[in-house]
């Protein structure tokens, strides 16, 4: 079996949408990466790419699997002695998996997204023989040597990936790649206007499961998973509930619990996140004519989402949020930021501030990624929810 | 032949020019404060001061306003209330400082500090875009990012006629001209080319400088605190960089340095440990830190922060005057991205320190504030110390936040720190046991 053929999560197939979904779950919530193994089994090279955003494309035309480093729960056991204290949950667990071996790599990327994950490929690159590499995705977007400057870097990080796989990569390679991730887009803005639309068809953490796989399995395979399950949540008969619709804001790095999410179902309907914003920067298709990589440039800087991470004088974060708070038809906010992420603390002052001039309710909260108690939380959660349903 | 006349004249002259350069700084920001001129935001690596003296602009070293409150013990309040304003006390004490004193009007213990009227930054730490971005929402101040590509992957650095350097030379340069149009908004005055030239010679002066001032502390004994005076050298070097007066001051201190050495005149105290300091320093108890070192006679003798926080002039980069926009690109890409090297890869910076200064022992201060410092330090460590071996310190505490700095445990840390290297030492002198 070639790894491209491989099946890396054959669990959901010829199963009712309920036990498919939650095989979903399960495979997000297990710390193993099972599906990621499943391929390296199969003889398959695994690139490991850090949150943000990365242009995966290039990675799954050399034939390898890029795998959304995104932390785990799990305690970092190996990895907690080659940090100091201060520091978010999510650059220990990713060492972690590496430390331990539960996902061994071919390659590993970051990109300089804040002060502690710039650091990552370095120490990365201290403690493993393959390429630990930083990509410099544009910090300036708005200079007119952006895309230039980013076509070269996708270059040079194509002829890195090239080395690593052992083959080259063809601008045809590209083209059908990124013909493979604009159905991948295409098919997650699907589910996130079922969200948005009929937020009671989904829960919130199947949505969340269903983004999560895009970073784990081959995106043919997510395809062929968005392009099976959908249909069925969109003919699910689940009647609409009275409850208050939410904007999650501040998943954009580390991931919150699972637990987390469900609870925040179980008590509003979460019509738009940033959960895994990376997988989903791109907001509409990219240009399959013409040169890929630079095609992948122009679409990193005008056809992109926003997170803290990033400053585009376009893009003025509180009134990007307003937006998608608009746009969903959200009552209100849950302003979240993961302990100790400077970027994710720094932006909530100011959502704060601007939701407040908007009068728009919001709910400011912290949390890690291995946290495991949430009652005082869910408390909390439901007294905002009733004073917002009972004003 | 040296007299002690010469040694009244020129023993700690840089630190009394220093501390006078200081104030004049300070009193030209307040009197730019008071009369509501403009004044340029900027930061130490890669302050673009070459392009904003061009323009006349004052600047403010925001880091360098911050760690004066710190040090002269006034932190506290102002960490308290950027914390009551909404900033959790999880981020960067420099920028919450900065926040409560522009929450003041610009209220600073040294002086009135003038509002931003353009702020320029580099990508060398991502918090300087999210302290810029405040600036931006609190006045509208224009933010320019110069977006500087670093080291890919340890050893990597390419240099020049390489493409990739090439690709990413050609982006700074595009940044920095668009830098010179938006100076010509703001200011409404020409970019001046000449101007520009003679100010890049001051900083080449400066550089040279820089560079031959460290060489200089491999002697022994060393001649100047990498933490303390190695302080105000920095302050300088930033505040002034590009400058007549900077210019003139470097060349001072390198004289007083080299007369030092001639004449086998180290720090005021007796030598016995060589130490490098790795991090930024602990300026709420700034004095106090240096002497739990000092007491058992350990000098700093360098340090990464002399690196990176001079903005990498340690690469002793100089501006090539006959094509100065290109060359301005070529030593901010190559010397910004040194600063970056100092911290995310200082395990190989340390171990040619090492050499070069014949350190005793690495003393890191990993901190609470700067994630961009800290985060690799204890793998750095663990690095350093499986190839050289050299002994070594891990205290953690803050740059600001007095909250978080425990003298007392410090003090136990650093006692039994030394008393280590002493019995190495008394060990190392025994010889080898039959």
């Amino acid at each position: 079996m070639t790894p491209t053929t491989t099946v890396t999560f054959p669990e959901w197939r010829g199963k009712s949408l309920d036990d498919a979904l939650l095989e979903c779950r399960d495979q997000v919530e297990s710390p193993d990466f099972e599906t990621v193994n499943r391929w390296r089994d199969a003889g398959g090279k695994v690139a490991g790419h850090f949150q943000v955003s990365f242009p995966e494309e290039i990675i799954h035309a050399a034939g390898m699997l890029p795998f959304k480093v995104r932390g785990a729960p799990t305690e970092p056991d190996l990895a907690d002695s080659h940090f100091g204290s201060y520091l978010c949950s999510i650059l220990k667990t990713s060492l972690e998996l590496a430390l331990s071996d539960r996902v061994q790599f071919d390659m590993f990327v970051s990109h300089p997204i804040c002060d502690a994950a710039r650091n990552l490929a370095a120490i990365w690159g201290r403690n493993f023989d393959y390429p630990c590499q930083i990509l410099y995705l544009p910090q300036n977007p708005n200079s007119a040597g952006s895309v230039d400057y980013l076509r070269h870097e996708y270059d040079r990080i194509r002829r890195v990936v090239e080395e690593v796989a052992g083959r080259e990569i063809s601008d045809d390679d590209l083209a059908h790649s990124v013909a493979v991730f604009n159905e991948n887009r295409r098919l997650m803005r699907e589910l996130y206007d079922i969200k948005r639309e009929q937020p009671w068809l989904i829960a919130a953490e199947d949505a969340y499961a269903l983004v999560s796989l895009a970073g784990m399995i081959p995106r043919e395979e997510h395809n062929e998973l968005l392009a099976t399950l959908l249909p069925q949540i969109r003919e699910r008969s689940t009647k609409q509930e009275d409850r208050i619709r939410v904007v999650f804001e501040g998943g954009f790095c580390e991931q919150p619990p699972f637990d987390l999410i469900r609870m925040l179902g179980r008590t509003c309907y979460v019509v738009d996140d940033d959960f895994h914003i990376g997988m989903r920067w791109i907001t509409s298709d990219v240009d399959t004519q013409g040169d890929p990589l630079r095609n992948l440039a122009e679409a990193y800087i005008e056809q992109s989402s926003y997170s803290p991470v990033q400053h585009d004088d376009r893009k003025p974060k509180e009134k990007m949020l307003i937006a998608r708070i608009n746009e969903a038809r959200a009552d209100a906010a849950i302003l979240a930021a993961a302990k100790m992420c400077e970027p994710g603390l720094e932006e909530q002052v100011t959502y704060t501030h601007a939701l407040d001039d908007e009068g728009i309710a919001y709910f400011v909260s912290e949390f890690e990624e291995n946290m495991t108690s949430f009652s005082q939380l869910e408390m909390q959660v439901e007294t905002f929810v009733e004073n917002l349903l009972f004003a | 032949m040296s007299t002690l006349e010469d040694t009244h004249e020129l023993v700690g002259r840089g630190n009394i020019e220093g501390a006078a350069l200081f104030r004049d700084w300070f009193a030209e920001l307040g009197e730019t404060a008071k009369t509501g001129g403009e004044a340029a935001y900027v930061f130490v690596m890669g302050s673009c001061n070459e392009i904003l003296k061009t323009f006349d602009l004052p600047v403010v070293f925001p880091e360098i306003t911050s760690l004066q409150t710190a040090v002269r013990h006034v932190a506290h309040e102002l960490l308290e209330e950027a914390e009551d304003y909404g900033y959790s006390p999880d981020i960067c004490g420099y920028v919450k400082a900065d926040v409560a004193v522009q929450l003041r009007g610009g209220d600073h213990p040294m002086g009135r500090l003038p509002k931003p009227t353009i702020s320029v930054l580099t990508n060398a730490c991502n918090t300087y875009i999210k302290w810029a971005e405040i600036w931006e929402r609190m006045y509208g101040t224009p933010m320019y990012t110069i977006d500087v590509p670093g080291t890919r992957q340890a050893g990597g650095q390419t240099w020049a006629g390489n493409a990739d350097f090439e690709a990413d030379r050609k982006y700074v340069e595009v940044q920095l001209r668009e830098l010179i149009t938006v100076c010509e908004q703001v200011t409404g005055k020409s970019f001046d080319i000449d101007k520009f030239r003679d100010i890049l010679g001051h900083a080449n002066t400066m550089t040279r400088c820089w560079s031959r001032m460290l060489e200089l502390n491999s002697a022994r004994p060393s001649v100047f605190n990498a933490l303390t005076d190695g302080t105000i050298y920095l302050g300088v070097a930033n505040g002034f960089r590009g400058t007549e007066e900077g210019a003139r001051y470097f060349e001072r201190l390198v004289e007083e340095m080299e007369y030092k050495v001639a004449n086998g005149l180290g720090q005021d105290m007796d030598e016995q440990y060589r130490l490098l300091f790795v991090g930024v320093p602990c300026y709420p108890i700034f004095r106090r830190f240096n002497e739990l070192f000092s007491e058992w006679g350990g000098t700093f003798v360098n340090s990464t922060y002399l690196w990176f926080a001079s903005g990498g002039t340690n690469r002793g980069f100089e501006y090539d005057l006959n094509d100065p926009l290109a060359s301005l690109a070529e030593g901010m890409l190559v010397s910004v991205r040194d600063a970056m090297d100092s911290m995310f890869h200082q395990d190989t910076v340390l171990e040619q320190m090492i050499a070069d200064h014949h350190a005793d022992g690495v003393i890191y201060h990993p901190i609470k504030s700067c994630r961009t410092v800290s985060t690799g330090l204890a793998d750095g460590r663990r690095s350093l110390t499986e190839k050289t071996g050299t002994p070594s310190l891990f205290i953690e505490s803050d740059m600001m936040d007095r909250r978080v700095v425990s003298e007392a445990q410090m003090k136990n840390r650093i006692d039994a720190f030394f008393e280590g290297l002493a019995s190495r030492r008394q060990m190392a002198q025994a010889g080898p046991k039959d």
